[in-house]
Order: structure tokens, then C-alpha cells, then sequence
């Protein structure tokens, strides 16, 4: 039995009449339709290099790694973005910091961010205890070969320098100076990417922000025993 | 010069320039129709169009034109080579050898330069009857394309296009009838120049319901909307043309769009009084220019009627393949050829031929009361949505 016999309706056709038989007030009806759309013409398309659009502000672009005030590179090599990354695009090799920057131990020697593989989620953003790396308005990236398409530490700061000083790109996370990621649950996010509230599941996880991948199956402590 | 000329027959000159003008600017035309109807699409869909081409995308036709003579030729393995090349010219050819008899402007009127003529075949007066016969093989065209290409789906659709466009031959031919027993001639130039005398001559007034069937059955012999049944996009992968590329296929299109030029200009012609129009055009105006006048007024005529059927093109949906041949034999043909008796009977009893408006009217009127009285039929024989549905749970 396919279909239950309950859920089964039975409709009425309904009757046609004269005019309707004859499909001519239809037809002219629809060629009132037809002509009104000619002479209120109204059309929504943009026309696209000639006129950008005008994004959200919480657009998620091509990614920038931030500098402070001394123009250094402000992450510290935390690895917390590649870890929360869900595409494992970002790949960092630390290296100790040089001794004339008192403020942290470790920096990245290499920072390699791929854009292809990249799904501008977001995640990195909210996981970086530092504001490093922000996701900028540049919407419009394109590449002749896949390593050009390998953004480097250099690269992703240069990406900085170019839009720090866009009003669409604001330091989303402003927390001022570079700092320890202790002040990280005092201090509120200026203007997050995405809102948490306590009611999502990502904030209900036993371990916010740890994703276990397919390509890369980490062990991570669960203490919920999903070993 | 002279002395050339002299062994020259003027007339072999005029017709060769009229060939050559006929051919380059219906060429042309078609080529800026086919960006006019593309333009009125896509205001009528609140699109823009094409607009990169050029200001305004008036370059497209050029761009169009020069992908499809660039484009790679495809003939397929096993393909009847001879009818694979020779289809799309058929098509082609067959619609513009119609034009040969079609009047784009006053014929034999004063003041017009000795070079220039608006009908390349002249006194031909079986030229409905040429027209017919003429564009009826172009479904050679559609039917060779579609066996010679070696795919089941153009043979299928090529099936499905000739029996329709054969189908609408029928009544296309019966409802000129009407007008050529009017007129009792079967000259084009003739029938236009009985319709010159005032605006209530006009062969729509007294043949209302031929220009219908006429109208309805011209466009489903271009394959136009919503009988465009032959390029069956969405069912047979492309229908007859499947297997065409490139300029083969631009003809097919090509041979489509000088039929709907076709078509506008026998509407124009046969029912809409041709190049008159009350006090601006009448064969008495003798104003300076008066021909070149006439010439605007029957193109302006010719392109209201192309904008209409591209209007028809997103206004009515697409038939059914049964729907189509139901219109054809079970609507068009006995409505013709009841007009047809109806003009038969009043020109027999000699009544005035204004009893035709009326006599339309009501022919229109019993057909659709007929079409509700057998739906009412067809409806009390099926079983009520009660009774489905008691037999369903038992």
C-alpha cells in the first residue's frame, strides 16, 4: 500500500465556462501581464564590474593576518585556527620568538593559508585568541595557478596593509594590544562573525571548537567517551 | 554604357537588384530581429538583455554571426552526407523563394524610379498559391535534417515537426480561401489593392475569424511559439536539429525567422489592407514621397505584427503534442471550412458581405459552445470525486 487512504484527497475538477472554453480572455489576460512588464520595466539585475555590490559587514572574504601597533605580525602561533579549521587549510610552523619581542614565546615562521580549499566559515576568526587573522570584504579573488592561490604569511599581510584602511574592514575584534588568550572570556567581542548563544550546539559541545577530521583524526581527550 | 545597356533588358537589371536588395535585407533584419526579440524577452522577464556588445548590445548580431561561422562543423558518423548539408538549405531556400511574390510596397504607382521594384516575381496571380506550395517543403527541410542526421531523437522529432506543420497547412490554405472567393483572384497585389478603398475594406472586417485561423496556423507552420513543437528543447534533446552545428544550424533559424517575417507580411497584407492606411496612404495621395509613405506604412504594420507574435511568445504556454494536433483538426479545419461555406453561401446568394462579420462572430461563438457542451459530457461520464473515492477505500 503506497499511499494511505486518509491522505488521499479528492478534488472536484472545476467547470469551465463559455470564455473560458475559448481561452481568448485568458490569452488577452495574459498579454496585459506581458505588456505591463514591457512598459514598467523594472529589472533587478547588477550590472557586476560596473557596479559592485554593497556587502554586509559581517561579508567573510579573503583572509588577512593583522599587524600591531609596531607593525609586527600580531599571531602568536597558537595553532588554534588550523586546529578549528574545518577545510585544513591553514598550515603554520611555529618557530621561537625573536628575543626583542618580549610580549610572546612563539611566532609563526611560515603561515600558509590555501584560499581553494579554504570554505570562509569563519571559524579561524572566532578561534584566534589574538584577533591575527580577520576575514576581509574581497570577494573577488581569482588566480592563474594553484600556488598562486597558497596565500604566505607575506602575502596574507600584504592583504592587511591593503584593506586596513577600508571602512568595510574594520578590526573586528579590536581588543587593543596583543595579549594572552586569558582575558579571552572577560572581554567582549566588539563584533563577532556569527553570534553564539548559549542554546547552540557548537556552545553545548563538550569540546568547543575541537573538530575531529577525516583526513587528519586527531585524538583529542572526550571526556563524553566517543572513543 | 549605354550601348551595354541597351542589350540588357531593363527588366532582367530590376529584378536582379530587387533579388539582391530582397535577400541582403531580410538577412539583415532577421539578424536585428532576432536582437529585438532577445531585447522584448528579456524586458518582459525584468532582464536586461544582451548589453555587452557594443552600446546597447547593437553589435550582437555581428558577435552572433561570426560565433557561428566560427564555431567547428560537426557531421556525425553515419550521417547521410548529401541530405545532411542539403536540409538546412532547403529550409532556407524554400522561405525565401516565397518572398518572390510578396509586394513590400505600392506596386505600379507613379513616381517611383524606373530601378526600383517591390515585387520580384510580377504578375504572378497564383501567388497565394506559389506562397503555399513554396514554404510547404520546407518541411523537406526539417524531416531530411532529422532521418539524415543517424539519431533516434532527430528522427523522432523530425516526425513530430512535419506532422505538425502538415497538419497546419490545412487550415492555413482554407482560411485564405475565404478571401481569394472575395476577392476572386488569387494575386496578391490584387487582393491588397481591393482593400485600398477605404479602412472599412479591410479583408479583417468581413474575415474576422480566417485572420484567427490564418494568424494561429502561420505560427505553428514558422514553429513558433507556443507551437514550437519541432524544436523540442526540453523532450527530444533539440527535436530535428540535434545534430546541427554552426552555420548549418544558424540556417535552420535563419530559414524560422524569415517565415515569421513571412507571416507578418501576408497578415499585413491579406487582412490589414497592406501598405493603406485612411488619409495617410490611399492610392489617390499624390504628395511627393507618397510611395516611400506607403512603404512605412506597410512595414509598420509588418512590425507590429512581428512584436505581437514575440508578445505571443511569453504570453501563451507551450501546447502538448495532442493539444496541438486537437486544435488543428478538431478546432481549425472545421472552422475554416464552415467560413468557407459561409463565404461560398453569401456570395452564391448574393447578400452583402457584412453578413460575413456577424457570420464569423457566431461561427466563433458555436465553436466554443460545442467545446463546453462536450466537456460538460466528458465530465458527467467521470466518475464524480466521490465516487473515486468510495472506490478507492473499498
Amino acid at each position: 500500500m503506497a499511499v494511505a487512504k486518509d491522505d488521499v484527497m479528492w478534488i472536484e475538477e472545476p467547470e469551465m465556462g463559455f470564455w473560458e472554453m475559448t481561452f481568448l480572455p485568458a490569452i488577452l489576460d495574459g498579454l496585459k501581464t506581458t505588456i505591463r512588464h514591457v512598459t514598467h520595466y523594472d529589472p533587478v539585475t547588477q550590472q557586476y564590474p560596473e557596479e559592485k555590490p554593497s556587502l554586509p559587514l559581517h561579508y567573510r572574504g579573503v583572509h588577512r593576518l593583522n599587524r600591531d601597533e609596531k607593525g609586527r605580525v600580531k599571531c602568536v602561533a597558537c595553532m588554534l585556527c588550523a586546529t578549528a579549521c574545518p577545510a585544513d587549510c591553514i598550515s603554520i610552523e611555529a618557530s621561537a620568538a625573536p628575543p626583542d619581542w618580549p610580549d610572546r614565546d612563539k611566532f609563526p615562521a611560515t603561515f600558509v593559508l590555501d584560499e581553494l580549499r579554504c570554505i570562509y566559515c569563519g571559524m579561524c576568526e572566532e578561534a584566534c585568541p589574538v584577533d591575527a587573522i580577520e576575514l576581509t570584504h574581497i570577494y573577488d579573488l581569482t588566480g592563474e595557478t594553484r600556488e598562486s592561490m597558497r596565500f604566505d604569511r607575506e602575502k596574507l599581510l600584504a592583504v592587511y596593509d591593503k584593506t586596513k584602511d577600508d571602512p568595510r574592514d574594520p578590526l573586528r575584534t579590536r581588543r587593543g594590544k596583543l595579549g594572552p588568550a586569558a582575558d579571552f572570556g572577560t572581554l567582549p567581542t566588539v563584533a563577532p562573525a556569527t553570534q553564539v548563544t548559549a542554546g547552540d550546539r557548537s556552545a553545548q559541545s563538550t569540546a568547543p571548537g575541537t573538530i575531529h577530521t577525516y583526513n587528519n583524526p586527531r585524538p583529542f581527550d572526550d571526556p563524553g567517551g566517543a572513543t | 554604357m549605354d550601348a551595354i545597356l541597351e542589350y540588357i533588358p531593363k527588366e532582367l537589371i530590376t529584378t536582379l537588384v530587387t533579388i539582391a536588395v530582397v535577400v541582403g535585407v531580410t538577412l539583415g533584419v532577421i539578424s536585428y530581429l532576432i536582437l529585438l526579440e532577445r531585447k522584448l524577452s528579456a524586458w518582459m522577464q525584468d532582464r536586461r538583455g544582451p548589453n555587452r556588445v557594443g552600446p546597447m548590445g547593437i553589435f550582437q548580431p555581428l558577435a552572433d554571426g561570426a560565433k557561428f561561422l566560427l564555431k567547428e562543423e560537426v557531421t556525425p558518423a553515419g550521417a547521410d552526407k548529401v541530405l545532411f548539408y542539403a536540409a538546412p538549405g532547403i529550409g532556407f531556400m524554400t522561405t525565401m523563394l516565397a518572398f518572390s511574390v510578396v509586394p513590400f510596397g505600392p506596386v505600379g504607382v507613379e513616381g517611383i524610379p524606373w530601378f526600383v521594384r517591390f515585387l520580384i516575381a510580377p504578375d504572378v496571380n497564383i501567388g497565394i498559391v506559389f506562397i503555399f506550395a513554396i514554404t510547404s517543403l520546407s518541411v523537406y527541410g526539417v524531416i531530411l535534417g532529422g532521418w539524415a542526421s543517424n539519431n533516434k531523437y532527430s528522427a523522432l522529432g523530425s516526425l513530430r515537426a512535419s506532422a505538425q506543420v502538415i497538419s497546419y497547412e490545412i487550415p492555413l490554405g482554407m482560411s485564405i480561401l475565404g478571401i481569394a472567393l472575395l476577392g476572386s483572384t488569387l494575386d496578391i497585389n490584387t487582393l491588397l489593392m481591393q482593400q485600398t478603398g477605404s479602412f472599412w475594406d479591410w479583408y479583417f472586417w468581413t474575415q474576422p475569424l480566417a485572420c484567427l485561423i490564418f494568424f494561429t496556423s502561420a505560427l505553428a507552420e514558422a514553429n513558433r511559439l507556443p507551437f514550437d513543437l519541432s524544436e523540442c528543447e526540453q523532450e527530444l534533446v533539440g527535436g530535428f536539429h540535434t545534430e546541427y552545428s554552426s552555420m548549418k544550424f544558424a540556417l535552420f533559424f535563419l530559414g524560422e525567422y524569415a517565415h515569421v517575417i513571412l507571416t507578418s507580411f501576408l497578415t499585413s497584407i491579406l487582412f490589414f489592407g497592406g501598405w493603406h492606411f485612411p488619409w495617410i496612404a490611399t492610392p489617390e495621395s499624390a504628395y511627393t514621397g507618397a510611395w516611400v509613405v506607403k512603404i512605412g506604412v506597410l512595414l509598420f504594420k509588418v512590425g507590429m505584427v512581428i512584436v505581437f507574435i514575440m508578445l505571443l511568445r511569453w504570453t501563451i504556454p507551450r501546447f502538448r503534442f495532442d493539444q496541438l494536433m486537437n486544435l488543428s483538426w478538431k478546432a481549425l479545419i472545421p472552422l475554416s471550412l464552415a467560413n468557407m461555406v459561409a463565404v461560398m453561401t453569401v456570395l452564391q446568394f448574393g447578400w452583402d458581405r457584412w453578413w460575413l462579420t456577424p457570420i464569423s462572430l457566431g461561427l466563433f461563438a458555436v465553436a466554443g459552445l460545442i467545446s463546453v457542451a462536450m466537456k460538460r459530457a466528458e465530465i458527467r461520464h467521470r466518475p464524480s470525486a466521490a465516487e473515486l473515492a468510495h472506490q478507492f477505500a473499498t
